[in-house]
Order: structure tokens, then C-alpha cells, then sequence
């Protein structure tokens, strides 16, 4: 009898303790759910989903707290896919996340620069490069067109310009027909 | 239709799944020799003629250029260089139509010629090619802008590299689509070219086998493609008439036919050891190789009821599609849509001032009976129609839905990608319904997604190390100020330490003493410390602000006399 609940006991306490060593040595940096919402996220990091960037807008998500069709440069691809992620039903966008703008990058005219800094302290990926007092300039493949750095510029001299639309950017559309007759992915899945 | 075929090889042939027997049509524009198109006043060259990154000009506004000339060159290694087609002036570089289904203009350089069609200096002809090292003939190859003539105009020089030891080689001369006849002219009418160049990617692959695989409703080039091996004395080169049927001349269907084997879902024939090459490229790749000719021009079917006299023409890359038309007997009226080759896989040109690129094989001045509008779309029945037609054994329904609906995961598990858009489903779908539109959508949206992925992801990777700086800057700030607060906090409790000289304290003082003594000599003989002799603005300032702090920080110490290395907790 003794032996045995000293066995047991040996038994509990080297697996508790093999346990807690795994527990430590092999624990998961980060939370998974939020890395994998986040990859799904565009990166413009504009804030317009109401949270200060992609990852909190992540956070967000995975904590329940909000909805998965707030973000507007994402716009339904990314809708979906958040729904097929969380295995949610996909929901018609926000308002203000429907209205999806043309791509475009921000471009400073340079005459009007006063190398006020402004603009690179907002731009969220550092895609502006300047210095005190010097013209300002946008590296157009780094923007992500997030349109933050507009307000603050003190001259104004900051605009957006669509992206032009080019035969290597350019994508057959689906044909068309009627709008109420397309399904949406959901009455497809069901089906297929 | 039964041809009397001429081949007397007894082959064994296969078949690939479903395909179509369509009216060909052909025999509208192969009735008469090709001949060469007259030489237009301007040659416009698109950069982009090729799958791949676009080419570079290398000329500028102005510059006169010699036919055969590099123009633009290659730009990474799916690229290929564009060459003058003709001597004369460079007048333009900028946007220009291009024959593009999307109908947008692109970048193109434009020559006006100068009617002299002056050869520039060519490099010298390769005769002995099979002593050579294939590197050189596939630079060779690159060198002179060759692609693959059959439509996809993927370089050839990329595809003669394959990893895999090659075992076949397969020549396309199928032409399956209908109304097209350029390669069957090029076969009839130059089949010693066509063999020779076969020869070098033959030498160039080291494959044992070589199978020229062209549909039975082509006896003349069957025949004259027979001779010209005969007569090439090639072991192991085998003409192989095979049925007429739609899309034979597909590249996997082609190997199916020939060689009874299935290339794998999203895989390339190379890695079966097998390599795909059309008749066209064959003939571009002798001229490279034997004559050192860069690919200038090409034959191109000019055909339908829209046009006077349908024919082949041998026309410069860069012959806008219009002069073409004028050539052979203009439009007739009828026209009703023109298409940028056949009927099944072409698409509308919407500018006729478009010019004939690498890659176009046929135009098609199509009547309205011979593009008929199919009406409206009506719902699928689910027939399966579709299904059995389909070459690449998919479930072209299934995509359909799928595609419609924006699944695009779903699409791919159904191998949306090995759909060759070849039509065979909407043709035979009673429902009218555009299903190749449908393919083709998913797959750019598919590919434009996973341009935005990169996008994404090198977008995160800058914000977070844009944070990380901040952070960083913030820290270092807050460690400053933590400093400060320190140094004030500890001036009372400095006073009551005085005496005890802690020995590292001293050695630093020693050490700052012996600087500052060597500082004073060489400022005395004259002489500045080497590394501070060229500095930029932004050093210079650093420094000033390290000596300001240093001094700072020495006012603070004769106050307190508290050892430096205490104070950094
Ligand atoms: S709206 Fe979209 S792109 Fe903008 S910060 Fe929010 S998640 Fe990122
Ligand atoms: S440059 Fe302006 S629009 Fe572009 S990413 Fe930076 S802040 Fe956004
Ligand atoms: S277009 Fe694609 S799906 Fe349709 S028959 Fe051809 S390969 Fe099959
Ligand atoms: S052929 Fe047309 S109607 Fe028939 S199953 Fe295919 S898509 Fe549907």
C-alpha cells in the first residue's frame, strides 16, 4: 500500500515536473491566432478599422472584441478570408470599409516641401525619406498608400496619386451578370 | 474530314481526353504562298512581348538603328532582348496600343524606317554547333530575343536549360487551332530550316528521341517535313502524322498524343524529362544560330471573311495589324470582331493600329458567322458537358462555381492552373456560359493576391521596425532622463562618501589624463588625432554632442566625486 502511493506520488511529481519544463522550453512566442489574423491583414496600417494598425486590429479580433469587416483596403478578399480563418460566417463590409478606393501612393510635390519632418514622423512603414529643412520624397514601392501622412503636412503638398493602371497590373474581370444572380461564397460552399 | 496520311511511320499514337472536331477552316488562307509584307513607314516595338520582365531600351530618341540593331535589352533571366526589324530612326518611346486583351497601351519604341533596310553588324554564325558548349548557343539563343513562336512566348533559352536530363525532344507542329496556317506554311515552305534548328535544340537538350508531332490535316507539310529530315540524315528525328483534333497542339496534350505520357498536375514537361518546342522557334533558333539573325519577324495568318484575299504574310515584328490587313486585299465589310489569333484562344484586338508582336500568330478578321455573339448567359444545367470535353480531365463546372463565387482556395484544389484556357468547355456549354472568362479572372486574381501578400508582408516587417526604433529611441531616452534624475538624486549622498578613491575610478582618471596629456602634446606640435581629419556634418555633430554630454557629465562628478560605474544601475 505504502509503495504504491509513494510510486504515485514519484509517478505525479516527475511528470508534473516534466510538464512545467515543457511548459517553459517549449513555449509558443505570441499568440498564434492574432500572427495568423494579421498575416490575412493588408499592412497598410491606415487605422481606418478604428484601431492604431494592423495588429491591434488583429488583437481585436482575436479577443472577440471586433468585427471582421472593418477594414477598408482589405475590402471583401480579406473579409472572407478572416471568415474562413475564424470559421465565421462572412457579413456584408462596414459602411465605411465598403466605399474601396482606387490603390494609390502618396506623392509630395516638391516645390511646396518645407522639410517640416511631419510626414515622417506619420508614415507608418518609414517610406518617406528626408531631413530637417530638406525636400521631402515618397519611395513609391515602400508606400502602402495609407494616406496618414496628409494631414499633418503644415503646407498641404502632400496627394495622392492612383496607381495607372497597366497591362501587367491589369486583371481579366469576371464577366458580367447580374449582380442578385451571383452567389456569395457562402450559398456556394454549401452547395459544393 | 479524312487525310490520306503521307507519314508511312507506324508510330504508336495515344490519346488525351475529350477535345473537339471543329470546322478548320484553314484552307482560306493556305491556298497561296506566303509572301513578305511590304515595309511599313513605322515599326512600333512593344518592350513587353515576351512572358517574363519587360525588356530595356537601350536606344534613345533620335538615334538611327540598323536592322538587327538590340534596341531594348534583357532585363533579369526570364527576359529576352528586342531588335530593330528594319534601319531607321528611333521618333518615339512611350505608350502605344498593344495588342493586349485588356486594350490598354504600353511602353513601346518606335522606328520610323528609312526604306534602305540596311543590315547592323550581325555576330558570327555558329556552323559547327555540335561542337559546341550549350551555354553559348543558349546565349546565343537569349542574344538574339528568340521565344516560343506557338502563343506563349516564354524564352527559349530558359526552357532549353532544364534541370533534368532530357530524354525527348517534341517539335509542335499541330497547329490544332482552326484558321491558323502560319506554322503549316513555315513547315511547307522552309522544312530545311525548320529541321535544321530542330538539329541545334536537339544538340542542345541531348535528346536521343525527337518527335514532330503535326495534325493529318496537313499532308504537304507532313510531306515536306518527312523529306527534309530524309535528307538531314538525322538518327532517331521521326515526322509523325497525328488525327486532327482540338487542342492537340496543346503542350501536354502534344506529349499525351506522342508519347503516351501524362505530365503531372502544375508540372512542366521537363520533368519528365521531356521538352516541348514549336516549329516557329525551331526555324528562329537556325537563323540565330547559323546566320546569327536576331527574331525580327515571323509568318503571321491574316484570314476571315472580314478580309479581301486571306493568306500568310512574312511580316517585321512591329508591323502595325492594319498594314497588314491593306495588304491583303483590306477589309471586306463584313467584319464584324478582330481577333489576335484563332478563334478559340485569340482574343479582341480593339486597335488596329496595335502592331504584330513575337507572339502573334494569326489575325482573324472574323465575319459574324464566324464569331458568332453566343446571347446571354443562362444558368449552368449541370450537364457535365463541360466535363467530358475538358483535355486536362478538370471539372470545368466545378471551377466555374467556384470562380464566380470568389473561392479561390477551392478553385486551386480543383487545379484551376492546369486549365490551359483552351475553351473547350464554353464551346460545347449549352448555357452560353463564358467559363474561360471565368478561369482566367480567378487566375489573376489569384496571382494579384499573392503580389499583395509580398506587399503585405514587406510593409509589416518595415512598420514593426519602425516601432522597434521608436521604441528603442524611447528607451534610450527614458534611460537619459533616469540618469539625470539619478545624478541630482544622488548629490547629497555623494558628500557624505568623500575620501575613499575607488581604484577602477582612479585608473579611469589616469587614463583620461594620459588622452588629455598626449591631446595637449600633439596640439602643441601641431598635429590632429588621424581619424577626425574627415569627418562628414553629421559625425562632426555627434562628437560635439558627446564632448557637450562628457563635460556635462564632468561638471556633475567635481559636484559629487561618485564613481561613474555606480551610477548605471
Ligand atoms: S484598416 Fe486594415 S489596413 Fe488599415 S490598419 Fe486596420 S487592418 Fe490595417
Ligand atoms: S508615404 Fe504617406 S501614404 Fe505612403 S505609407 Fe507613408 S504615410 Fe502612408
Ligand atoms: S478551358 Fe480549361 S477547363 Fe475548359 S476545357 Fe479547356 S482546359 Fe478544360
Ligand atoms: S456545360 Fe455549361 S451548363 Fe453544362 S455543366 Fe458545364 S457549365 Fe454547366
Amino acid at each position: 500500500m505504502l509503495i504504491a502511493i509513494v510510486t504515485i506520488s514519484a509517478l505525479a511529481l516527475g511528470f508534473g515536473l516534466l510538464l512545467g519544463y515543457a511548459a517553459i522550453r517549449f513555449r509558443v512566442e505570441g499568440d498564434p491566432i492574432v500572427d495568423k489574423i494579421e498575416t490575412l491583414l493588408p499592412q497598410t496600417q491606415c487605422g481606418q478599422c478604428g484601431y492604431p494598425g494592423c495588429h491591434p486590429y488583429a488583437e481585436a479580433i482575436a479577443n472577440g472584441e471586433a468585427e471582421i469587416n472593418r477594414c477598408p483596403p482589405g475590402g471583401e478578399t480579406t473579409m472572407l478570408a478572416l471568415a474562413e480563418l475564424l470559421g465565421k460566417d462572412p457579413i456584408p463590409l462596414d459602411d465605411e470599409a465598403a466605399a474601396q478606393k482606387p490603390k494609390a501612393v502618396a506623392v509630395i510635390d516638391e516645390q511646396e516641401c518645407i522639410g517640416c519632418t511631419l510626414c515622417i514622423q506619420a508614415c507608418p512603414v518609414d517610406a518617406i525619406l528626408g531631413a530637417a529643412k530638406q525636400m521631402h520624397t515618397v519611395i513609391a514601392s515602400e508606400c502602402t498608400g495609407c494616406e496618414l501622412c496628409m494631414p499633418p503636412c503644415p503646407v498641404e503638398c502632400i496627394h495622392m496619386q492612383p496607381l495607372p493602371e497597366d497591362i501587367t497590373h491589369w486583371k481579366w474581370p469576371l464577366p458580367s451578370e447580374p449582380e442578385q444572380e451571383r452567389p456569395t461564397a457562402d450559398a456556394t460552399l454549401a452547395t459544393g | 474530314m479524312h487525310y490520306p496520311s503521307p507519314s508511312n511511320s507506324h508510330h504508336k499514337l495515344y490519346r488525351f481526353h475529350g477535345g473537339l472536331h471543329l470546322p478548320d477552316n484553314k484552307t482560306q488562307s493556305n491556298g497561296r504562298p506566303a509572301r513578305a509584307a511590304a515595309l511599313p513607314k513605322r515599326l512600333i516595338l512593344p518592350l513587353q512581348q515576351h512572358i517574363g520582365e519587360p525588356a530595356h531600351p537601350t536606344v534613345a530618341v533620335g538615334d538611327r538603328v540598323l536592322k538587327g540593331d538590340v534596341i531594348a535589352r534583357a532585363q533579369g533571366l526570364i527576359s529576352v532582348p528586342i531588335h530593330a526589324p528594319s534601319s531607321g530612326t528611333v521618333i518615339e518611346i512611350g505608350e502605344h496600343p498593344v495588342p493586349h486583351p485588356s486594350g490598354l497601351p504600353a511602353h513601346c519604341i518606335v522606328i520610323e524606317t528609312d526604306g534602305l533596310d540596311q543590315w547592323g553588324e550581325l555576330p558570327e554564325p555558329i556552323m559547327d554547333f555540335s561542337t559546341r558548349d550549350p551555354a553559348t548557343l543558349r546565349q546565343r539563343i537569349r542574344d538574339a530575343g528568340i521565344v516560343g513562336l506557338g502563343g506563349a512566348a516564354f524564352p527559349t533559352s530558359v526552357k532549353l536549360d532544364p534541370r533534368q536530363p532530357v530524354h525527348t525532344l517534341i517539335i509542335n507542329g499541330a497547329e490544332c487551332e482552326p484558321c491558323i496556317t502560319c506554322d503549316d506554311m513555315l513547315m511547307r515552305e522552309r522544312a530545311e530550316q525548320v529541321v535544321a534548328g530542330i538539329a541545334i535544340l536537339r544538340h542542345l537538350t541531348g535528346a536521343k528521341s525527337c518527335l514532330i508531332g503535326i495534325e493529318d490535316n496537313k499532308p504537304e507539310a507532313v510531306t515536306e517535313m518527312t523529306r527534309a529530315v530524309a535528307s538531314s540524315g538525322q538518327e532517331g528525328m521521326e515526322v509523325i502524322s497525328i488525327p486532327t483534333l482540338y487542342p492537340s497542339g496543346g503542350e501536354k496534350q502534344l506529349i499525351r498524343v506522342l508519347t503516351g505520357e501524362e505530365v503531372p498536375s502544375s508540372s512542366i514537361p521537363a520533368s519528365i524529362g521531356i521538352v516541348c518546342n514549336n516549329v516557329g522557334t525551331a526555324a528562329a533558333v537556325a537563323d540565330a544560330v547559323l546566320q546569327g539573325r536576331p527574331l525580327i519577324s515571323r509568318y503571321v495568318t491574316v484570314t476571315g471573311e472580314g478580309v479581301g484575299e486571306p493568306c500568310n504574310l512574312e511580316a517585321l515584328i512591329g508591323t502595325p495589324v492594319v498594314e497588314l490587313i491593306e495588304q491583303t486585299g483590306g477589309y471586306s465589310g463584313r467584319i464584324s470582331r478582330l481577333i489576335m489569333g484563332g478563334p478559340m484562344m485569340g482574343f479582341t484586338l480593339h486597335d488596329d493600329s496595335s502592331p504584330i508582336v513575337k507572339a502573334s500568330n494569326c489575325l482573324l478578321a472574323a465575319s459574324a458567322a464566324e464569331s458568332p455573339d453566343p446571347g446571354p448567359a443562362l444558368p449552368c444545367i449541370r450537364c457535365g458537358q463541360c466535363a467530358s470535353v475538358c483535355p486536362v480531365r478538370l471539372l470545368p463546372q466545378q471551377l466555374y462555381w467556384y470562380a464566380r463565387a470568389k473561392d479561390l482556395e477551392k478553385a486551386q484544389e480543383y487545379n484551376l492552373f492546369d486549365c490551359i484556357e483552351c475553351g473547350c468547355c464554353s464551346h460545347v456549354c449549352p448555357s452560353h456560359i463564358p467559363l474561360v472568362q471565368y478561369y482566367r479572372s480567378a487566375k489573376n486574381e489569384i496571382w494579384a493576391q499573392e503580389q499583395e501578400k509580398r506587399k503585405a508582408e514587406q510593409a509589416r516587417k518595415r512598420h514593426e521596425a519602425r516601432l522597434a526604433r521608436l521604441a528603442r529611441k524611447e528607451a534610450e531616452k527614458q534611460a537619459r532622463l533616469k540618469k539625470k534624475k539619478a545624478v541630482l538624486a544622488k548629490k547629497p549622498a555623494g558628500k557624505a562618501k568623500t575620501g575613499a578613491p575607488d581604484p577602477k575610478q582612479a585608473a579611469i582618471e589616469a587614463a583620461m589624463k594620459r588622452a588629455a596629456e598626449k591631446k595637449a602634446r600633439l596640439a602643441a606640435e601641431g598635429a590632429t588625432p588621424r581619424n577626425t581629419r574627415q569627418l562628414t556634418e553629421a559625425q562632426q555633430r555627434q562628437i560635439d554632442q558627446a564632448d557637450a554630454r562628457r563635460q556635462a557629465a564632468g561638471k556633475a562628478e567635481a559636484h559629487t566625486e561618485k564613481p561613474v560605474a555606480e551610477e548605471q544601475e
